[in-house]
This record gives C-alpha cells, structure tokens and sequence, in this order.
C-alpha cells in the first residue's frame, strides 16, 4: 500500500499531497495520504461516509483548518509550493484555489452579478473596473453555462435561482479569479437529476482549462466526468488509477468490494 | 402488474361479550373526555390571546380619546405656556426625545452589534460566556438603576445635567438588548454561508463584516428597533440625567426637555389643560415609535428580502 500513486504525466501535477494526517480533535481523519493530482484533469474521490474524502479535499485549500479542534500534518504542494510552509496565508491560497461546496451557498444579500464578483473583490492587486468587472462576470458566467439564463436579470438577488442555477453560480462565482485548481465537494448531493446533469457538463468542459477535484458519492458520477479516480477507505488512499481502470479492474480487493455494492 | 388481492370481508361477528362492551364504552368515554378536554384547553389559550392583547388595544383606544384633541400643528411647533395657561406645544420635548434617541443610537448600536458580532462568532470562549452572562443581568437591571449610574458617573463629576448623559443612560439600556438580538441573528446565518466566503479569500473579519452581519441585517435592525423603542419611552434613566427643560435646547451639555418626562410632568400637575397636553404627548410618543418601526421595517423588507435558510 505504500506504493507511491504517481501520476504517469510527464508534466509536474498540479496538487502533490505527500504524508497528509488530518485529525478533529482525536479522530484521525486522513491517515499518511500520498497523491498527485495531475494538471487539467478531473480526479474523483470517492468512499463510503466517513472516509475522510471530504476532509483531504479540505486540506487542500487548507478550509480543514477553520474548524475548532482540526490539525494537520505533511506537505500538501501546490504547483511546488508547500501550502503548508510557514509565510503562506491561507486567505491569499484560497483567492487561487476555488472550492464549491455541497449545498449551493450563494450570498443571499447580493444580487447575481455581485456573487459573481465577489472574490474579485479581494483578489490582489488593483481592484477592477466596473466595465472589467462586467466582462469578467459575464465571462465566469459563459464558463459555468448559467449566461443565457441570467444575463436579464443580473441584478436580481440570487436567491430567486433555482437549486442547480445556484450551484452553477457558485461554481462561476469561484472560477470569476481565475483559480489553478477547482475543488468540488458532492456538488451536485443536493441537486435534482436534470441539475446534476449539468453540473456534470460543466465540469467535464472545465478540465481543459482548470485543475479539478470532485468528491462524490455516486460512483457512476465519477465515472462520468473523472479522468482518474481514488478510492479512499477510512481515512486512507486506498487506490488511484485511470477511471476505466478502477471501475473494471481494481487493484485492490477493497477497491473491487466496494465498487461492486458489497459494503458502503 | 399484479394487484394485491383484496382483503377477504371479516365473518360476520359474534355479540359482544360484556368485557368487550365494557371496553367500547370505556373507549368511548376516553374520547370524549380528550375532546372536552381539548377544547377546554383551546378555550383558555384564545382568552389568554386576547388578555395579552387588550391592554395595548386599551391603551390605544384611550390616548386617541383623550389626546386626539389636543395634537395639532401647535402641539408640534409651539413651545410650552406657563403652567395654568390654556394651549402651547412641546416642540422642546419633541426635539429632545429625537436627540437623547439619537445619542443612544450613536453610542448603543455600534457596541451592542459589535459586542453580539463578538459573542456569535467566538461562542464557546470564557469571554464570551462572561458577556453573555452579564449582557442578561444588564437587561433585566431596572432602569432607574441606570440612571442612579449615570448620574453618579455622568452628572456628579461634571456638576451639571446634560443631554449627554441622558443619551448615555439609554444607551446602557438598549446595548444589552441589541447584544443578544445580533447574537441570535448572526448564529443564524448558516455555516455554509461563512465558509463560501473564506473559500473565496475572504478573511475572518471579512466574513464577518461584509457576509455574516449582511445576511443577519434584517433581523438586526428588527432587533435594533425593539430596542430604540424601549428606550424612547423611558422616563427613569432621564430623571437623574437629561432632567427636562422648560425651554428649547439642543444642546449635548445642558439638560434637555424630552417627551416621557414632560408626560411625567404634565400628568402629575393640576390642570385640566397639562392633563390634556400629556395625553397627547403620550400619543405623540407611541406614535412615534410605531411609525419608525413601521417605515424600518418596510425599508428592510425591501432591501434584504428573506434571510437565507
């Protein structure tokens, strides 16, 4: 098990998780996690509850630590930068790693296009001009397929979308700083089949140009818009390896257990 | 698709036997007793309703009656007359009660969010708790208490009563309550809200500021305004502190005419005109009130919508 899982690219990966632990409180969350997560491609994680897929997403724009009791250990390095070293501000990582979370959380106070802009708003550098913020809003909005459906009514409040319309704004709302990397977590667990669909679209569309990430439940999701797949089992990795690969021949025992409905 | 068979008629059944008519009977009586019951109770919820509510409409009801006559143009505008004379307005107490409201505003608001801001996002520190604790005594502390305060720390030093100190006064009274109102508030913003925008890059205080107090607004000025009406209306904290004034000042550092206390005035002088004047002050002061909470509510409503789920 304590084969490396390398990515076969020749190019450097964009995410390289070496000997992660994440602990909350005395639950040991993720346990000696070694992964790379490859340049432009979508990996899926995927586990039973509890396996601690969500929280090694969270280590990665490293929101594991906003929650009271949660430590870390290891190195998680991002395009060769250690997120973790001392000097490097959390705040200023996530402006570059953009996460969506599992329920769509749009900020009810602003209206379609603010949620858009909203992490323009603290970006470095000079703030946009509202001419700039427009295209970019509008671009984010191309990006995540929610333009046509909303350019009429930017300046609604974004609470009158519906569910799956939130989830691609939040999801626009995260590409609008052009982050390296998309982390996704269960996206689409509260959305219905139609939504869902979409959401799958988008992210298979979003690989050329971002990193992503996606924690999911439904392994046909995986399968679906994943480029590689890793399976995590209580706390650990247990296998990472072409999706075709680990849906029809796994490498490990558990991976095939799990995969084919006997436990999870 | 197969239907599930339909269930075979039950044999016709025997008589009864006593035990089971016993039974029935009792069963029977059970439910008449859980009816009656039950609208007994009902009963006794819908008197209580409108006992809770009588006393406002009473109250209501009573100051249009005897202070409706008395508001006009010059009740607004005019100063008091002499004591005796017929007339005259309370513009100085109207003025006054604006201004001691204005300084509680000022000086409460900013504290009490802060310090409920403080108390929501850090719940579990031993601060926290402390505040909370004591933010509790605060509120149920009778006002008078309050006053005796102020003017011990307000007045005596300064050798004088003032406005300040008055507005002062009222803002000890109304910090408690806003501390708890944003407290509740901003705990209700959800998790999930605040963890968007840390994601985004959005520091805490950040977060705190521009997302979570945002989205808690429109309780918060709901919370705000129960307070500033509570203390527009009290008269014991102003006894010690803004005293009254028989002429018009608008001064922060002299004392300073206000609507309760020249209610109290009025109401407590001989004459039939004072008595008409403080009915109308009265109505003038709750009028107030419910106008402010009235257009505060509409202006929120309209801005911030529903707060999320």
């Amino acid at each position: 098990m304590a084969a490396p899982l390398r990515a076969p690219a020749a190019a450097q990966p964009a995410i390289a998780v070496e000997s992660l632990d994440a602990w909350f409180g005395t639950h040991h969350a993720v346990r000696g996690v070694n992964v790379d997560f490859a340049q432009r491609e979508v990996t899926a994680i995927i586990g039973p509850s509890g396996c601690g897929k969500s929280t090694l997403l969270r280590c990665l724009n490293r929101m594991h630590e906003t929650v009271p009791t949660a430590r870390v250990s290891g190195r998680v390095l991002l395009q060769g930068t250690d997120i973790y070293a001392p000097g490097i501000s959390p705040v200023a990582l996530r402006r570059h790693v953009g996460m969506v979370f599992q329920r769509p959380s749009p900020f009810p106070t602003m209206s379609i296009r603010d949620n858009v802009a909203a992490g323009l708003r603290v970006r470095d550098g000079a703030k946009p001009s509202r001419a700039e913020t427009d295209r970019i809003v509008e671009r984010a909005l191309r990006r995540s397929a929610l333009w046509d459906e909303v350019k009429d009514r930017l300046k609604a409040s974004a609470i009158g979308l519906s569910g799956g319309q939130q989830q691609r704004l939040c999801i626009a709302r995260a590409l609008a700083t052009d982050p390296a990397v998309l982390l996704l977590d269960e996206p689409t667990a509260s959305l219905d089949p139609i939504s869902t669909q979409k959401v799958e679209e988008l992210v298979y569309e979003l690989r050329r140009e971002v990193t992503l990430v996606i924690v999911t439940h439904n392994m046909q999701q995986a399968a679906r818009v994943s480029d590689r797949t890793a399976f995590m089992l209580a706390g650990e990795l247990v296998e990472l390896a072409p999706t075709a690969k680990l849906f029809t021949a796994p490498g490990d025992a558990r991976t095939e257990a799990y995969i084919t409905g006997r436990f999870g | 698709m197969a239907t599930a068979p339909l269930p075979t008629p039950a044999p016709p059944r025997a008589r009864p036997s006593i035990s089971q008519r016993a039974y029935a009977e009792r069963t029977v009586r059970t439910i008449r007793r859980r009816k009656a019951v039950n609208y007994v109770m009902i009963g006794l919820t819908w008197v209580a309703a409108i006992v809770a509510t009588l006393p406002l409409l009473f109250i209501l009801f009573y100051l249009l009656k005897k202070g409706a006559g008395v508001i006009s143009l010059e009740f607004f505008t005019a100063m008091p007359r002499p004591i005796g004379e017929e007339g005259g307005g309370m513009a100085n107490a109207i003025v006054g009660t604006l201004i001691l409201v204005g300084i509680a505003i000022v000086v409460g608001l900013p504290i009490g969010i802060g310090a409920g801001l403080y108390l929501a996002e850090h719940r579990g520190t031993k601060l926290a708790t402390v505040v909370r604790f004591l933010s509790d005594v605060l509120n149920g502390l009778p006002s008078i208490v309050v006053g005796i305060f102020a003017w011990q720390f307000l007045v005596r030093p300064v050798g004088h009563f003032s406005a300040l100190a008055g507005g002062i006064a009222l803002a000890a009274m109304m910090i408690p309550m806003v501390t708890r109102t944003t407290e509740e508030m901003v705990r209700l913003v959800p998790v999930s809200l605040r963890e968007a925008a840390l994601a985004l890059g959005y520091s805490r205080w950040r977060t705190s500021l521009t997302i979570v107090l945002r989205t808690a607004t429109a309780g918060i000025v709901t919370g705000a305004l129960v307070a500033i009406a509570r203390v527009a209306g009290e008269t014991a904290p102003l006894f010690f502190t803004a005293l009254g004034n028989q002429f018009m000042s608008t001064s922060l550092r002299e004392a300073i005419a206000a609507l309760p206390l020249q209610i109290f005035n009025y109401a407590i002088s001989p004459y039939e005109s004072a008595h008409a004047l403080a009915w109308a002050g009265a109505l003038v002061l709750i009028g107030l009130v419910l106008v402010v909470s009235i257009a505060a509510r509409i202006a929120t409503r309209a801005r911030f919508g529903r707060v999320a789920d």
